[in-house]
């Protein structure tokens, strides 16, 4: 029963992990129709961004002070986000307004390959680490209901923390202010926001800000589990049946599906693995959201497609 | 002023319905064929065979297999390596498990477990859509990488799923020097092309553009939704397993899971967007570009680096080669959205005017 529970727990944080990718997508596709494959790639190029400036940074200024240097480190990587969330928009997307979703989902694609060779020429392509001082070592919980209690990881704690702040923060900056008010208005009918005056480039790039800002969170946890390195762009594809599953639109479908995705894959692997070899969460993953697709074809949470002749 | 067809009256049905209607294209394209049969090979050398036409003509070969599932019947799929690779291990192991089998007869074998494969993980399109499907279509190639270099049984119990070939033997020809591929493989693709040609004017082929173009609709005036799909699926698996039976075992020789993984999805994918969605002369347009692209810019970059007295390593060319090959895509897509056979098609609407636009 502990050691379910434990696979449980470890299951539900990875699991905000994935939604934290996730979240990248669900914004950029509810604001601008666009499924946007260079997410990954953004992860990758914000978390080489950090990884790099923590180090320049303190070499430059002559002082090593952990703390001052990842926050200057942060701060830079997100005027640097924003600066390519704006070239996206401006060099690309804004050409590529009403074109099919196959041409616009290639179109990022080509957009991924630019951030891999940018990010790789300018900061350089060997593993790189981020330290934000997470703690590393795991603690012990509830040791007086079970026996030898659980065992958490509180690096995973804190990520899945963040995580929800993040979330929180993002529903509130949806909710509550004037921008997050246009960006839903834009997200419900591009051409009823057009015609009450919402300047459609602009809130785009902004959409592109939020996700760039979303995609350093997600560089920087990961980064600092998994070492900053080119294959963290792939966890886009880890990312991908989070969003199928959730709805491509909706942002609590992105958690509560990276939260099902994410105990899914735990306990498929640990219960289910050892008989077929192994090596399953990936595509177990994929089968599992195929399963809820096969009830919902909009996901869990998307809108419901209505089909008109 | 040569490409006009005033004055060319069909007086049969028969004329009036052949596969090229117009006495040019036709001369033009057997010439094309007949110059890849005889001229080529007599023209080029062994190196252009290995690194360029082989490669083009089986990918070619997959993309037509792409176009026919996305630019045909509007199905996405992010799954098209995992076809492949279906194709090429199932071939394998009907050329190791039988004795005495052919390996035109195991090549199409592994072609037809394709397209078994290709129903099953086709199957999804039935109720998901759009996005959707093309997610849920990276279940197969996640699938069937996994299934590769896990179940032994598959790869004859070798370690992380390498497997080997010698060459094959097809009625007392041993294929073995580029030449000898490179034919084998036109063949092949010929005969595809014109079986795809055929199929996507006839009944079956208008099925398919009719549930692209509005399902629902499609469904009213009497189309079986699950039959148009799924046969569109069974045949595009078809031509990307033999595609990647090619692959694997005239081009490579010897290959492991990773020589179809979701990379050589994109990249079919990327052919067929490139190319033109929904013509057959797209799928070579888009192979041809992609192939060359890489391999070009690999040989340009050193020499454009010493041209300005820079030493580029081997990393940063890799890199480069990387922006330029993305900001090119993005590129042609602002540019021309509809691919190359569009730019073509234009040209030739040109053609006919020409020289007396009015």
């Amino acid at each position: 029963m502990a050691f379910f529970l434990e696979t449980l727990l470890g299951g539900l944080m990875s699991g905000m992990l994935y939604s934290l990718v996730a979240l990248g997508f669900v914004l950029i596709f509810k604001a601008s129709g666009v499924f946007n494959f260079a997410q990954g790639a953004m992860v990758l190029f914000a978390a080489l961004a950090m990884a790099r400036f923590s180090e320049w940074i303190p070499a430059w200024l002559g002082m090593d002070n952990l703390f001052i240097a990842n926050v200057l480190a942060f701060a830079v990587a997100v005027v640097i986000m924003f600066i390519v969330a704006w070239l996206i928009e401006r060099l690309a997307l804004r050409y590529l307004v009403n074109q099919e979703g196959a041409t616009l989902l290639m179109a990022t694609l080509g957009i991924a390959y630019v951030l891999d060779g940018i990010g790789q020429t300018i900061f350089g392509s060997a593993i790189y680490k981020i330290d934000v001082g997470m703690p590393k070592e795991p603690v012990m919980m509830l040791e007086s209901v079970f026996e030898g209690g659980i065992l958490i990881n509180k690096e995973d704690f804190i990520a899945a923390l963040i995580a929800a702040l993040l979330v929180i923060s993002l529903s509130i900056f949806f909710q509550k202010t004037a921008t997050g008010r246009a960006l839903r208005a834009v997200a419900d009918d591009h051409q009823a926001a057009q015609s009450i005056g919402i300047p459609l480039d602009r809130i785009w790039v902004i959409v592109w800000c939020v996700a760039g800002i979303t995609a350093l969170v997600a560089g920087i946890i990961w980064g600092s589990k998994l070492g900053v390195q080119f294959s963290l762009s792939t966890i886009a594809l880890r990312a991908l049946p989070v969003v199928i599953l959730g709805g491509l639109t909706s942002v609590p479908g992105a958690i509560i599906g990276g939260l099902i995705i994410g105990v899914g894959e735990k306990l498929s692997e640990v219960y289910l693995g050892p008989y077929v070899g192994g090596g399953i969460e990936i595509w177990f993953a994929y089968m599992l959201a195929l399963v809820f697709l096969l009830f919902r074809p909009q996901g869990l949470f998307g809108e419901k497609i209505i089909d008109r002749v | 002023m040569f490409y006009r067809e005033n004055g060319q009256f069909k007086t049969s049905y028969k004329a009036d319905q052949q596969a090229f209607a117009i006495p040019q294209d036709r001369w033009a394209i057997v010439a094309i064929v007949a110059f890849a049969f005889i001229g080529v090979p007599l023209l080029v050398d062994e190196y252009m065979f290995r690194a360029i036409l082989v490669p083009f003509l089986i990918l070619s070969l997959a993309a037509l297999g792409v176009n026919i599932l996305v630019g045909y019947c509007g199905q996405i799929t992010l799954g098209a390596g995992a076809s492949m690779a279906v194709g090429a291990y199932a071939s394998y192991n009907f050329l190791i498990r039988v004795d005495g089998m052919p390996a035109l007869a195991a090549i199409l074998l592994g072609g037809l477990m394709a397209a078994a494969a290709g129903i099953v993980f086709g199957a999804p399109s039935l109720r998901v859509r759009g996005l959707y499907l093309a997610v849920a279509t990276l279940a197969a190639q996640f699938f069937w990488d996994w299934a590769f270099l896990r179940i032994k049984w598959f790869t004859n119990n070798s370690s992380s799923g390498s497997v080997s070939v010698a060459d094959i033997n097809l009625l007392g020809w041993t294929i073995n020097t580029p030449t000898d591929k490179y034919l084998f493989c036109l063949g092949i693709l010929v005969a595809f092309s014109v079986m795809a040609k055929n199929l996507l004017r006839g009944n079956m082929g208008r099925q398919w553009m009719a549930i692209r173009d509005m399902d629902v609709a499609a469904t009213v005036i009497g189309i079986r939704p699950m039959y148009a799909k799924l046969t569109a699926f069974a045949v595009s698996s078809f031509y990307l397993g033999v595609a990647g039976a090619l692959w694997g075992m005239v081009n490579l020789g010897s290959w492991e899971p990773a020589a179809f993984s979701i990379d050589r999805s994109l990249q079919l994918l990327f052919m067929v967007i490139i190319g033109g969605m929904g013509a057959i002369s797209g799928s070579f347009f888009g192979a041809a570009f992609i192939v060359i692209l890489p391999i070009f810019l690999n040989q340009m970059l050193p020499l454009v680096g010493t041209l300005f007295g820079l030493d580029v390593s081997t990393a940063l060319v890799s890199h480069v080669e990387f922006i330029i090959f993305g900001s090119l895509i993005v590129f042609f897509l602002i540019v021309e959205p509809h691919g190359i056979a569009r730019l073509w098609a234009t040209g030739r609407e040109k053609l006919r005017l020409w020289p007396f636009p009015h």
